[in-house]
């Protein structure tokens, strides 16, 4: 992932997606539904998704569907429709160049027209209003934020396609201006352009394609009150009901790779899902250390994916997040067999 | 398959005009909401999850409005999806709608699309606010051109569906155009705009918006019990293709052959002009009317003008097409596609009003979208077993 590609979304989404079959064992023929997450504001086109059919080869015509959301929500679509039972293998996709817009301008705009946009209110200045919130109920510190910059970075440095990693001290990063009180640099998401592609196969194609496949054992998402001013903000009620729905709670979960793009949003959604302090939280780095708005999602599902099929782990859980201070949540649970 | 039984039980649409100054864009979704709801005999609460499908955010200047519109579509603590697959996500809006209940994830959906053409400009949205823009008209003129030439079809064809979407409409209260005693003559007389295509032979910009609750086998045989006949959906398919290549037919897309193919057999039809009643299908431009009539397989090849001019597509035709005035008469484009798919299920459950069709027993929906890219139909009927299988 980089700040910025010269790669057109077609493009980045062309690599991915051919990754993801190759891995597969497959062509991109063997994909009976695809299904794709993006964004029209991102891409400052409207109608966008429609060049990134090129990237799927949707010749001869393919059933393909298309979310203006997180590729995690493109999954969601394509796992049910694999559960109608009359098709074998889907691709889910997310893809987003945020690099090309200023998020000041963009971010207003997907928010209330009536009583926040016209405020200007963004995901920046909002989440600072959330941090405030835990910070002032003594929830949170500002030295607890950031140490967990310190902790996704240090964790990201074994994660090759992470875009902001190293060691830092906390001393250091306290030092920093904020640039939005009580947030400062490190606890905000960097601009990322990126994509991410899945493919999920029914139980006994997905056993005739691989080995040890990973299986989707819970799935759910929910969304609450679009206002921040009209929730509690201490904590995400459609955080805990998608983690509930997905069944976090029928056995442990040894990872977690949540779409926390802001600091203290990992502690606020590890409570909200019911997480014990044994849960690795965002071993890959998290949103903070890579944000390709519209996979960012995906990323996660993949992560904790990867937690599986190469280090052995047998439960892990991934989370998307949409909207002001965590408005929309999904929670997608995994096993290995 | 896995698959279980969908019914739809409640469809609501807005009153569709080319300003709804009176609403904004929550009060217009709601509009169509309550609608749905009331004819489901429904509370918010029965609702279990919402699909929201709309075209471009940039028409409304609101950039993933699901997660504002949350609130008015009584979507707090519920799943909110939100689709977009250009000019026909209304239907696969349904469609998801319908998978979501087929696939037993939820026991009642509530879909809706909207637009609310009048919050911006299209026109300019669609050249990306960078400047001129050719517009859906001036992409799809040399497509119906191309059909013309290849099929033969004289000029009054086009004009002919115009005519006939119009008075469909004025059966329709929903409708936005109302044009009273339109005739082929004034059609003519019209500007042309996109040659061939006339300013009375393309559709208006409107605001509006559809909504339609699906439900399962239970609340289909529970509502049919209670006297209000359900639609039930026998099948659905989406295609999508690439836009430009050589080999592509823009005029014939294989995507829609292969998405009628698919829905056809799915739901276990093989002759679709004798077993389908009725058809709603999206055309925007009257062209499109005999160009879907082939492409979907109702009729032969170069031979759908055909059936235009002999007045079988007329409602009281032997096969009657567009009954509630189509697209060309309301079109709020996210809703567009949902219009078609809603329309399909009111006459097989026997609630079209002045615009039904006798005996309508299984109906056909069709939405399409990009440059003739995107399809998605669906299949409804007013018995799970229609044809006696």
């Amino acid at each position: 992932m980089e700040r910025h590609t010269a790669k057109s979304e077609t493009q980045m989404l062309l690599e991915v997606v051919s990754g993801a079959v190759d891995d597969a064992g497959i062509t991109r023929a063997d994909v009976d539904f695809t299904c794709a997450g993006s964004c029209d504001y991102v891409a400052g086109v409207p109608f966008s998704f429609v060049q990134n059919t090129d990237a799927i080869g949707a010749w001869p015509p393919k059933s393909d569907s298309h979310v203006e959301m997180d590729g995690a929500w493109a999954l969601y679509e394509s796992w049910v429709r694999l559960l109608l039972g009359d098709m074998d293998i889907a691709l889910a996709m997310g893809s987003g160049r945020s690099s090309t817009s200023d998020p000041a301008i963009l971010y207003p705009m997907e928010m209330d027209p009536f009583y926040l946009a016209p405020l200007g209110a963004d995901h920046a200045n909002l989440s600072a209003m959330q941090a405030r919130t835990l910070i002032d109920s003594g929830m949170l510190t500002e030295r607890q934020m950031a140490e967990i910059a310190v902790r996704t970075r240090r964790d990201a440095k074994s994660n090759p396609l992470a875009q902001v990693s190293g060691d830092f001290d906390v001393e250091e990063l306290l030092a920093a201006d904020y640039v939005n009180a009580p947030l400062r640099l490190h606890d905000m998401p960097p601009i990322t352009d990126g994509a991410c592609a899945v493919v999920i196969a029914r139980a006994d194609k997905a056993r005739e394609l691989c080995e040890n496949p990973v299986w989707i054992t819970g799935f759910a998402h929910y969304t609450e009150l679009h206002n921040p001013g009209m929730r509690d903000l201490r904590s995400s009620t459609a955080a805990t009901l998608a983690a509930k729905a997905a069944g976090v709670d029928e056995a442990p979960i040894e990872v977690a790779e949540l779409q926390a793009s802001f600091t203290h949003e990992e502690p606020l959604l590890v409570e909200a899902m019911g997480l014990g302090p044994e849960v690795s939280v965002n071993p890959s780095g998290g949103p903070l250390a890579a944000n390709p708005i519209m996979a960012t999602g995906l990323v996660r599902v993949v992560e904790a994916a990867r937690q599986i099929r190469v280090h052995g782990r047998h439960r892990t859980l991934a989370h998307s997040s949409s909207g002001p201070c965590l408005q929309q949540n999904l929670v997608c649970i995994m096993e290995g067999d | 398959m896995s698959t279980r039984p969908v019914a739809i039980v409640g469809i609501g649409q807005t009153n569709h005009k080319s300003k709804r100054w009176d609403v904004s864009l929550g009060g217009l979704v709601r509009e169509a909401a309550f609608r749905a709801l009331e004819d489901a005999e429904m509370e918010w609460s029965d609702i279990d999850a919402v699909v929201l499908g709309k075209a471009p955010d940039l028409f409304e200047g609101i950039m993933k409005p699901e997660l504002y519109l949350s609130d008015a579509l009584g979507a707090t603590g519920k799943p909110m999806f939100r689709v977009h697959t250009a000019g026909s996500v209304g239907g696969t809006t349904g469609i998801v709608a319908s998978h979501l209940v087929a696939a037993g994830r939820h026991k009642r959906v509530l879909a809706v699309g909207y637009q609310k053409q009048s919050e911006g400009n299209a026109q300019f949205a669609l050249g990306s606010g960078q400047g001129a823009s050719m517009g859906a008209g001036g992409a799809f003129a040399p497509y119906m051109r191309g059909y013309i030439h290849r099929s033969g079809a004289p000029e009054d064809i086009g004009p002919m569906v115009a005519v006939k979407d119009r008075q469909n409409a004025l059966k329709n209260p929903y409708a936005h155009l109302k044009i009273e005693n339109i005739s082929i003559e004034q059609v003519k007389a019209s500007p042309m705009m996109w040659d061939p295509i006339r300013y009375l032979e393309s559709c208006p910009s409107s605001d509006g918006a559809c909504a339609v609750v699906l439900t399962d086998e239970e609340g289909g045989k529970a509502a049919a019990a209670a006297g209000r006949t359900p639609a039930w959906v026998l099948a659905t398919a989406v295609r999508s293709e690439p836009f430009q290549f050589p080999g592509r037919d823009p005029v014939r897309p294989a995507g829609a052959v292969d998405c009628a193919t698919d829905v056809y057999r799915q739901a276990g039809i093989t002759n679709p002009r004798e077993q389908l009643d009725c058809a709603e299908l999206y055309v925007p431009f009257s062209w499109y009317e005999p160009m879907w009539l082939e492409a979907h397989l109702i009729a032969e090849e170069g031979q759908g003008w055909k059936m235009v001019e002999a007045g079988d597509t007329a409602l009281t035709g032997s096969f009657p097409v567009n009954m509630s005035g189509g697209v060309l008469s309301s079109n709020p484009i996210g809703a567009s596609g949902l219009l078609r798919f809603a329309e399909a299920a009111l006459q097989v459950r026997g609630m079209a009003g002045e615009h039904q069709v006798e005996e309508a027993n299984v109906a056909v929906a069709q939405a399409y979208g990009a440059a003739a890219q995107y399809y998605a139909m669906w299949v409804v009927a007013n018995s799970l077993d229609p044809f006696g299988s």
